[in-house]
């Protein structure tokens, strides 16, 4: 176990350097910050100290390695906009965004989860293509669509929810929806083939040949199976649920992580960009890590090869 | 003269037997089951008597409905098999009764277990957990006593070190270790009758040969009734007293184990038997029968086998397939019209 979790560790740390060279290179080729955030009109001059100041006058490998150095003493640079420590204005977002992230997540599996089972075990009924066709909807629709259609139906033609911004509850309820449905199709369609898949084991036959009640055939013995195959899709979902955010914060003007990475993509906040992605690769690689352990947790056939026993 | 003087011997040694023989008490009586799945007819009215403690061999090749039979039986086809008929379990109708009354039934008083072992044991439970729940259902047993019961079980199916055992998985075992197990579970509900569906088709043939002695020696033991459902003719007539051989949804003869290998009645049997390799003599090429088990929805009316049967004549398509005595013996029975009467002088065997 313990080599396994060492090993794990080292390709998350693998993981995160590519993530921060790739950022690196792609955000000083992709255009000039000195250009981006300040105004035509600055005499080159200024222009030239701004550079200098910043550091981005050296060439690109002395600026790698410079921030490389800085990165893993822990210093993630400033925000080129406002001054302060890149961190700090990332980290003062993060519990923003988990106010519709976890929600939705919660969403997704509460809604998606049983939608799935239910349809497996109803197979063909009408409430099977029921649940089906509202699932390739909602798996469809892209969340930015279904979000402005959110804001045309229950914001401007029936005033129930506010278009945009944040503040209290009924902010949260849109964009929480917005977030959330689109995972909950996905998860109610993979949940379903996933159930019936082991429903159709042997063992699941052979669990009712021996006189286990329908009830407990389902539960005890399908649905331990069928959440192996779910947990993956989970992992993905958690990803996906961060992409969306940038979109769904966009859309409702959400002061999340997603909407500072649109600004500071827009205005080459350079430390912010690369802090956010830091951020977001963190958050992937643990994610991932949570859902090997608990495959070992679910299935017994991993646990033993984790531990390397045999 | 030489075949009716064997047979004569046959049913003289059967009669002695008869006199000695056990109590015939009829335990499952199945009447006129049929089973179509999507209209399409499988199962085409099984007639079968089953004897406390008897032992009895199914064969056939596969989709002939020795397997769907006893599924049927114990309601454990989906729901698009439409079932009729009767199964009664010491008199008491199973078919369609309800839910609560199959649980019961299931595991308690008919055990079966599968061809695959290894997958028809759950992959995320502790085998001894397995064992555990069919002991709680079926005897009301606390943990404790289970768990005592569970390692008493697995030592009487012959698994080594069964006290550690019972903490694995199943893919920790073999694929005849997992056999045991699954006979192990069976027995746990102390069951009257154990059906045995291709118990040893995916094992090794040494494993085969052990697992077919525990069970022979499981139904000595405990006194229940074995139905072993194969297509291996030679393991059915060594385990069994009695052979019910099925073409197409159809019983189409049934006999004495001891008479299955020299002296079947039915075309079919034959050509079965036929298809066996020798193991002494000259080197032979196979026998095959000739052409393949038709499509369930393309049965031909009339006997299933005429199509491929060499000894076809006109009457086998208009004739409504019945079991009939052999020579007024009743415990020899076979579908054919060769066997019921003799076919008139003179007609010609159609091509």
């Amino acid at each position: 176990m313990a080599r396994f979790i060492l090993v794990r560790l080292a390709r998350a740390f693998l993981t995160i350097a590519i993530v921060v060279t790739f950022a690196f290179v792609v955000l000083r080729a992709s255009g000039d910050p000195a250009l981006a955030l300040l105004s035509p009109e600055t005499p080159a001059e200024a222009v030239e100290a701004f550079r200098k100041a910043w550091g981005l006058d050296a060439p690109l490998w002395v600026q790698y390695v410079r921030y490389l150095f800085a990165v893993v003493h822990g210093d993630l640079g400033q925000s080129m906009r406002d001054g302060r420590a890149a961190i700090t204005v990332v980290a003062e977002r993060i519990p923003i965004t988990l106010m519709l992230t976890a929600p939705a997540l919660i969403l997704n599996l509460m809604i998606g989860i049983p939608a799935g089972v239910y349809a497996a075990l109803k197979r063909d009924s009408l409430a099977d293509r029921l649940v089906m066709m509202v699932a390739v909807i909602g798996f469809t629709v892209p969340s930015f669509v279904l979000g402005l259609l959110f804001i045309l139906a229950f914001a401007v033609e029936l005033p129930w929810f506010p278009s945009g911004g944040a503040g209290t509850w009924h902010h949260v309820v849109l964009p929480v929806i917005t977030l959330g449905l689109g995972g909950a199709a996905v998860l109610a369609r993979f949940s379903r083939s996933a159930m019936l898949e082991v429903l159709g084991q042997p063992y699941i036959r052979a669990a009712s040949a021996k006189g286990v009640p329908w009830a407990r055939v389902v539960t005890g013995h399908a649905l331990p199976n069928a959440a192996i195959a779910v947990l993956t899709i989970v992992g993905f979902m958690v990803g996906n649920l961060i992409a969306g955010t940038v979109l769904v914060e966009s859309v409702y003007s959400w002061p999340g992580i997603g909407s500072l990475l649109v600004v500071s993509v827009a205005s080459r906040d350079l430390a912010v960009v690369q802090c956010i992605l830091l951020v977001v690769a963190a958050a992937m690689i643990t994610t991932n890590l949570t859902i090997d352990l608990l495959y070992g947790m679910l299935d017994p056939r991993l646990r033993q090869l984790h531990s390397g026993r045999r | 003269m030489a075949h009716t003087l064997n047979r004569l011997k046959a049913d003289a040694a059967s009669m002695m037997r008869d006199e000695q023989g056990p109590c015939m008490e009829a335990i499952l009586q199945i009447a006129g089951l049929r089973v179509a799945f999507d209209g399409v007819p499988t199962l085409r009215a099984i007639n079968l008597t089953l004897a406390r403690g008897e032992s009895l061999g199914m064969v056939g090749e596969s989709g002939c409905g020795k397997s769907v039979t006893w599924l049927a039986a114990l309601g454990l086809l989906t729901r698009r098999a439409k079932v009729t008929g009767s199964v009664r379990l010491a008199g008491e109708e199973l078919l369609h009764a309800p839910a609560s009354r199959l649980d019961k039934m299931r595991g308690g008083q008919i055990a079966m277990i599968f061809q695959d072992p290894a997958s028809a044991l759950n992959p995320v439970h502790r085998v001894g957990d397995q064992i555990i729940e069919s002991l709680r259902l079926h005897r009301g047993m606390d943990h404790r006593t289970a768990q005592v019961e569970a390692r008493r079980l697995l030592d009487q199916v012959g698994i080594p070190d069964a006290a550690r055992r019972l903490g694995a998985y199943p893919h920790e075992f073999s694929g005849g270790q997992n056999q045991r197990v699954m006979i192990a579970m069976a027995l746990a509900g102390q069951p009257d009758i154990l059906i045995a569906d291709e118990p040893t088709t995916a094992l090794d043939v040494t494993i085969q040969a052990q697992i077919l002695e525990l069970l022979r020696q499981i139904q000595r033991e405990t006194g229940m009734a074995l139905v072993l459902i194969s297509h291996d003719l030679g393991v059915v007539s060594e385990i069994c007293e009695r052979v019910m051989v099925l073409y197409g949804g159809h019983i189409v003869e049934e006999l004495p184990a001891d008479r299955l290998l020299n002296q079947p009645a039915h075309p079919y049997t034959k050509g079965l038997l036929a298809a066996l390799p020798s193991l002494d003599g000259p080197r032979q090429r196979l026998f095959a029968i000739p052409g393949v088990v038709p499509n369930a929805a393309a049965f031909p009316p009339g006997c299933p086998f005429a199509p491929r049967c060499d000894r076809r004549i006109g009457r086998c398509r208009e004739w409504a397939i019945e079991l009939a005595s052999l020579d007024g013996d009743s415990r020899h029975r076979a579908a054919c019209l060769h066997v019921t009467s003799e076919p008139p002088a003179g007609e010609v065997v159609a091509a």
